[in-house]
């Protein structure tokens, strides 16, 4: 009898071993230096770029109102209550916080991460920018400018998830994904309505809309290429676009609220 | 023998259910208020004990305090039980309960430690049901009922009331598992939905044997009267809850409606759970089972 409870016991406590084990077992294999091929040189001469805007057809959504009476902090800092930054556009229907970036067309080209690393502020119980793209490999900066207690936690499908805390004058929490994701979400649990989205790209070419729904990617090779506006409401819209020596295109994408996309 | 009936610990278990139910108030408030993940680490909170009460670490460090102190009186009800007890099953099941409060300790840790991830959230919703079932067990058995004599019932009906008692509580028991599934997105409303109807049909097939085989016990008429009360509660419990979570899907964060609707569903599921579960145990002890009543004497059964 006592042999088998201590049997019982030993099982347990060896499936929670391998349970925590395998957690962490991710974190290292992704941690660990990956052996990166050279980047491609790409000849500056015969770039060209592609520019242009993202517009929402119809009647944009209103923002949704914030409750932030759970932390008095956040309360005192948006008196009237926050909005959702879900959809932002301005009067002509410009669509802001839209990740536009070349889905395929590089072909086998490898590009190095910048050193320079990317920040993701937490600003008024609100993630500052919405939307954080980055490179595969580079560096992000986790800020808190907040006189409260905020938890970063993203959610990725391909990379490693990590949930860490940040106090008020806390350093910043530095990290990097190693893989390719659109979009990561971020969360606070603290807050729940903080939420952000985390964009990682092999490749340099990518841009994410302003406030007048412009965007603008420069320095792509000449060559045939699938555009990819990415949209966390609206989801996803292609285009095609072809790039001639030092030529510069525009391209728009719309989407339509109802549908979903175009 | 007959066991002999301890007030101080009949009503320490008492006490202990009271404070289990609060447990699971405060645990599904956690997973209505999303904030499962606002406390990173664990066992402490932020390192601490005593972490900024802000935000969602409100309802999870709350929660991991309510659940040391209930994993504490019921570590002092298996003593108290081991020492005062005459039964020995009843020592064991003192022990067993405060083995399912520390598994469930270490199941709320690896819930937070793994991100939510490998089923732990379903793991330690599921086993809260069988801690309070198991909570509730000892405090009818402690009861002074549970040790007076009893006039025995006859069951004369097809299957026997235990099997349906057993049916019953089994089928309840995997409708919790469907709703904790559901409430943490790892499978869709409809086996949900699905269970509800087998809910219904066990509750009833259960409440109409008890009402026509033992139309003259007091005791069955209670047994049936709460488990008839707390199904059509929940049953509308989860239609509202259910409203609420659609009617406010595309909310920026949770709204209290969904939360009183989902945190009253969720505790009204464990209520339901511990009361089939006393069901059972309120027909072992006044119906005798087929086999006890073959091993009866002549005399005994021309008495019956």
């Amino acid at each position: 009898m006592k042999a088998r409870f201590w049997a019982s016991l030993a099982c347990l406590s060896g499936l929670a071993l391998v349970l925590v084990s395998c957690g962490k077992k991710e974190e290292t294999a992704e941690n660990a230096p990956a052996g990166q091929p050279a980047a491609t040189p790409i000849d500056m001469s015969t770039v060209g770029s592609v520019s242009g805007a993202v517009k929402l057809e119809g009647p944009a959504p209103k923002p949704k109102k914030i409750n932030m009476g759970a932390d008095q902090f956040c309360a005192s800092v948006h008196p009237g209550g926050g909005a959702t930054e879900e959809v932002v556009t301005d009067a002509s229907g410009d669509l802001a916080n839209v990740i536009v970036y070349v889905k395929e067309g590089l072909g086998n080209r490898t590009f190095d991460a910048p050193k320079t690393p990317v920040e993701l502020d937490q600003k008024g119980c609100m993630y500052s920018p919405h939307i954080v793209t980055l490179m595969a490999g580079q560096t992000f900066d986790v800020k808190n400018a907040d006189q409260t207690t905020h938890n970063i936690h993203p959610v990725p499908k391909n990379n490693r998830e990590w949930n860490k805390s940040q106090a008020p004058g806390a350093p910043d929490i530095s990290d990097t994904f190693a893989r390719e994701e659109v979009a990561i979400p971020v969360q606070c649990q603290v807050h729940p309505w903080m939420k952000s989205y985390i964009a990682v790209f092999k490749h340099p070419y990518f841009a994410v809309t302003g406030a007048n729904g412009s965007f603008d990617i420069k320095n792509l090779p000449p060559g045939t290429y699938t555009l990819e506006a990415w949209h966390e409401k609206f989801g996803v819209s292609d285009q095609t676009v072809t790039i001639g020596a030092k030529e510069a295109k525009t391209v728009t994408f719309s989407f339509k609220p109802a549908t979903g996309g175009d | 023998m007959q066991p002999s009936y301890h007030q101080a610990v009949h009503r320490f278990a008492l006490f202990l259910v009271a404070c289990t139910l609060l447990l699971l108030i405060a645990g599904a408030l956690v997973t209505s208020n999303e904030a499962a993940l606002s406390v990173p680490d664990w066992p402490l909170s932020y390192g601490t004990l005593l972490p900024p009460m802000v935000g969602g670490i409100v309802f999870e460090d709350s929660h991991r305090k309510i659940a040391g102190a209930v994993l504490l009186l019921t570590l002092i009800l298996a003593i108290w039980l081991w020492r005062a007890e005459q039964r020995r099953w009843m020592r064991w099941l003192g022990l067993a309960a405060f083995a399912a409060v520390l598994g469930q300790a270490i199941l709320g840790g690896l819930t937070v430690l793994l991100n939510l991830h490998y089923g732990m959230p379903v793991a330690h919703a599921c086993l809260a049901q069988i801690f309070f079932g198991i909570v509730v067990s000892i405090a009818l058995f402690t009861s002074n009922w549970w040790t007076a004599d009893h006039p025995r019932l006859e069951d004369s009906g097809s299957p026997s009331v235990h099997s349906l008692a057993f049916l019953n509580a089994g089928v309840i028991f995997l409708q919790v598992v469907l709703g904790a599934g559901f409430r943490h997105k790892d499978i869709p409303i409809w086996p949900h939905l699905v269970g509800a109807g087998a809910v219904l049909a066990t509750v009833t097939w259960t409440g109409a044997a008890l009402r026509r085989r033992f139309e003259h016990s007091r005791e069955m008429r209670l047994a049936r009267i709460l488990l008839h009360s707390f199904f059509g509660m929940q049953f509308l419990l989860g239609i509202g809850a259910l409203w609420s979570r659609m009617s406010t899907a595309n909310a920026p964060q949770p709204l209290p409606v969904t939360i009183a609707f989902t945190v009253a569903h969720t505790v009204l599921g464990a209520l339901l759970f511990a009361c089939s579960v006393a069901v059972i145990l309120v027909c072992r002890r006044l119906v005798p089972r087929i086999r006890e009543v073959a091993a009866r004497t002549p005399e005994q059964a021309a008495l019956s």
